[in-house]
């Protein structure tokens, strides 16, 4: 028999104000199973702000510190600079972040936590849209998404331009840890929390979080929305330790993007020939991912000295 | 004690170091990067145990020193301008957290266009922010001002952030003779923060929720209650200074020559030492006029400014400084302060010194001159005419 590996703990509590089918409550719920109670979490402007409770209450059982949208990176940076310097012993420091705080306001602060290697966590928990503010678009927002900010009419057909790649920017830093998880993979997400507060350096975890209002979809359906996003080859599972690139999810065969597109709302509009778009899209993406696994070795491999000139 | 030659902004390091700040964080803007530079020499030679975090910009360096502060670190930034204009978002956070962060601010004009002189315009743009303002005149007030800033800052009856601010050039690249105290002095007049610490690892809490409006106006309230704190506490502090080193710094005013004079100028920062000057000169002329240097803008110290201006005729305020549409900052406060006062005095609003320009004693004689004459609405522009000749401070 297979035995559970997800932890009993529990540190969202019950209280919380998240919406019912909330993906970033799913996700953080799992995450912090993975992280353990000696966790100090940064939380920027976000659904997140809302759905950890209201003062005097919190709904999570570490403690946490709210910052500006803009300021997640400089937060965990401070936060790891006191416990160093007060010599505040086996601190995981998180920073919790919504794709907007992330892609967009945030991507400065992200870039100078990474730069400095700093010794932290970042969490960027995509629900693909502004959604605290009403569901704006943002840079993470997919190609022909409806958003309150990318109507549809006879001539607008949604978001115009593809989603913001951030584990690429990311990765460009050459982060200590990176990985994509997601709510509907419990053991996966679970996992790869644990490994990232085992590493030390900077880290990054990409989570996937349906938002059934702002998708507009049953909030039934969250873990199911979940499952397709990764089982299309839409949003794969992988981790990148040291440079090298590992896919921990693996498809012979991808379900066609359709399945998943049609259950939401927010593409109700795509016609099929937009649908096939996003579908080539998507294939075009894993092969990419496949060939960067197969890749030899990590890109800062030691070069050959013969490349110098003499 | 040993007396070494320093600019304002070493004077800030110096202090830094002294204080034992745990947490640095800064960004690079001139006229402020050599205070920045000697942390870091500090800590390259092994003599200042400090996590320096090199962030890459203003808004993150005030953002490091707010979340290592909710973690019970002492924290120091510094900045100038532009980089005080990015941060003030988080100079209201810093304070709405209570968080005890010292920042050393070298004033300088404000963009656009471009210039680097001294001018208050950005700290005064920021006297809504809940940050404590303190003003020097020289870099040993600068040095004694910033440890006095952190006792300040951490008293539990205060618990909000001090902005340490310093004239651009005149104190910032000005080399002066400084009183550097012994570690072990600065040691016992400062120990190492206490039970500040608002968020401990392994206890769930929270610090900057969510709040109702039946909530939210206690916070605030408890920010204004903490305001009228600070000039007692203030006292406390200057109190025990004096005690153990030998010199004060003289209060949140400080009155020089006042005694029935017909005409005091208010002043903040270096446009006090010519003033000062200019003050001997006239009276050793017959004219009885006076000087009210003011090292507090915020709280803006109301019954003590008006204690030390009581009986006097005509004031004069100096401000380094346009504010939109208004008179100058400090003397729209003044003039506010003054409207308690059974027997108000004439009030003159001068603007001068701004983006830098020397305020030269023969300009301090001017605006005297223009004040014994009577009183002005409106602004005086003291010195739009090109300076023609070079002065001497005398
Ligand atoms: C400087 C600033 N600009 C705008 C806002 C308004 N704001 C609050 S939450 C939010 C949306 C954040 O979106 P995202 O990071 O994607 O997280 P989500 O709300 O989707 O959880 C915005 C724009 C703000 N708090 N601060």
């Amino acid at each position: 028999m297979a035995r559970l590996t997800i932890p009993k703990e529990e540190l969202l509590r019950p209280g919380h104000a998240a919406c019912p089918g909330c993906g970033p409550a799913l996700a953080v719920r799992l995450l912090l199973k993975g992280l353990g109670a000696r966790t100090i979490v940064s939380i920027p402007a976000s659904c997140w702000t809302v759905i950890a409770g209201t003062y005097p209450s919190s709904a999570l059982g570490v403690p946490v510190l709210d910052t500006p949208i803009e300021s997640t990176g400089a937060s965990i940076s401070g936060l790891r600079a006191a416990a160093d310097a007060l010599g505040l012993e086996g601190l995981t420091v998180v920073g919790l972040a919504g794709d907007g705080g992330t892609a967009d306001i945030g991507l400065q602060a992200l870039s100078g936590m990474l730069e400095r290697r700093t010794d932290a966590i970042y969490v960027m928990y995509d629900n693909e849209a502004y959604m605290n503010t009403g569901i704006q678009r943002s840079g993470a927002t997919p190609l022909g998404a409806w958003t309150t900010t990318t109507p549809v009419s006879a001539s607008a057909r949604g978001k115009a331009e593809p989603k913001k790649d951030v584990m690429s920017i990311v990765l460009a830093h050459r982060p200590a840890y990176a990985a994509t998880a997601n709510p509907s993979f419990p053991e996966d997400l679970v996992a790869k929390a644990e490994k990232a507060r085992a590493v030390h350096g900077a880290r990054f975890l990409h989570l996937f979080t349906p938002c059934p209002p702002g998708w507009k979809f049953d909030s039934a359906d969250s873990v199911a929305m979940g499952r397709l996003a990764t089982e299309t080859g839409l949003f794969p599972l992988y981790e990148v330790e040291d440079g090298r690139l590992k896919i921990t999810r693996r498809y012979s065969r991808l379900k066609p993007v359709g399945e998943y597109l049609s259950r939401q709302g927010r593409y109700s509009h795509l016609t099929p020939q937009e649908v096939d778009a996003v579908q080539a899209e998507v294939l075009r993406g894993w092969v990419g991912l496949l060939r960067r696994e197969a890749e030899a070795g990590p890109a800062h491999d030691a070069p050959s000295a013969s490349l110098l000139t003499r | 004690m040993t007396v070494e030659v320093l600019s304002g902004n070493h004077a800030q390091s110096e202090a830094v170091r002294l204080a034992r700040v745990q947490v640095v964080s800064a960004y690079p803007i001139t006229p402020q990067t050599t205070v920045v530079e000697g942390i870091a020499e500090f800590v390259a030679s092994g003599r200042f145990p400090t996590q320096f975090v090199k962030v890459e910009s203003e808004h993150s360096a005030l953002q490091v020193c707010v979340s290592a502060s909710a973690l019970g670190a002492r924290t120091y930034t510094a900045t100038s301008s532009q980089g005080l204009l990015l941060m003030h978002e988080l100079l209201h956070w810093a304070a709405g957290m209570r968080a005890p962060i010292v920042m050393g601010v070298v004033n300088r004009a404000v963009a656009p266009p471009w210039a680097l002189g001294a001018d208050h315009t950005d700290t005064f743009s920021q006297r809504d922010t809940g940050w404590i303002q303190l003003y020097a005149e020289n870099n040993q007030e600068v040095l004694d001002m910033v440890l006095e800033a952190y006792r300040l800052a951490e008293d539990p009856a205060v618990r909000l952030p001090v902005m340490v601010a310093e004239d651009a050039f005149y104190l910032s690249h000005t080399v002066e003779p400084v009183d550097v105290p012994a570690q072990e002095a600065v040691d016992a007049f400062l120990p190492p923060r206490q039970g500040h610490a608002i968020l401990r690892p392994g206890e769930p809490s929270r610090l900057g929720s969510f709040t109702s409006p039946e909530d939210y106006v206690l916070f605030r309230h408890e920010l204004a209650a903490a305001a009228d704190r600070v000039v007692p506490t203030l006292g406390e502090v200057e109190g025990d200074f004096a005690r153990r080193f030998g010199r004060s710094l003289g209060g949140t005013v400080v009155p020089y020559r006042c005694e029935g004079a017909d005409a005091v100028l208010v002043t903040l920062g270096t446009a006090s030492t010519p003033a000062r000057a200019t003050v001997d000169a006239l009276r050793s002329e017959g004219k009885k006029v006076g000087l009210l240097k003011l090292r507090l803008l915020r709280p803006f110290p109301e019954s003590e400014l008006r204690a030390a201006l009581r009986g006097v005729g005509a004031v004069g305020v100096f401000d380094r400084a346009y504010t939109f549409g208004a008179a100058g900052a400090v003397a729209t406060e003044t003039r506010a302060a003054l409207y308690g006062e059974r027997e108000r005095p004439a009030l003159t609003s001068f603007v001068g010194g701004v983006g830098g320009r020397e305020v030269t004693p023969s300009l301090v004689r001017r605006v005297f001159d223009h004040l014994l004459r009577g009183p002005e609405e409106g602004i005086v522009w003291s010195d739009l005419e090109p300076h023609r000749e070079l002065e001497t401070h005398g």
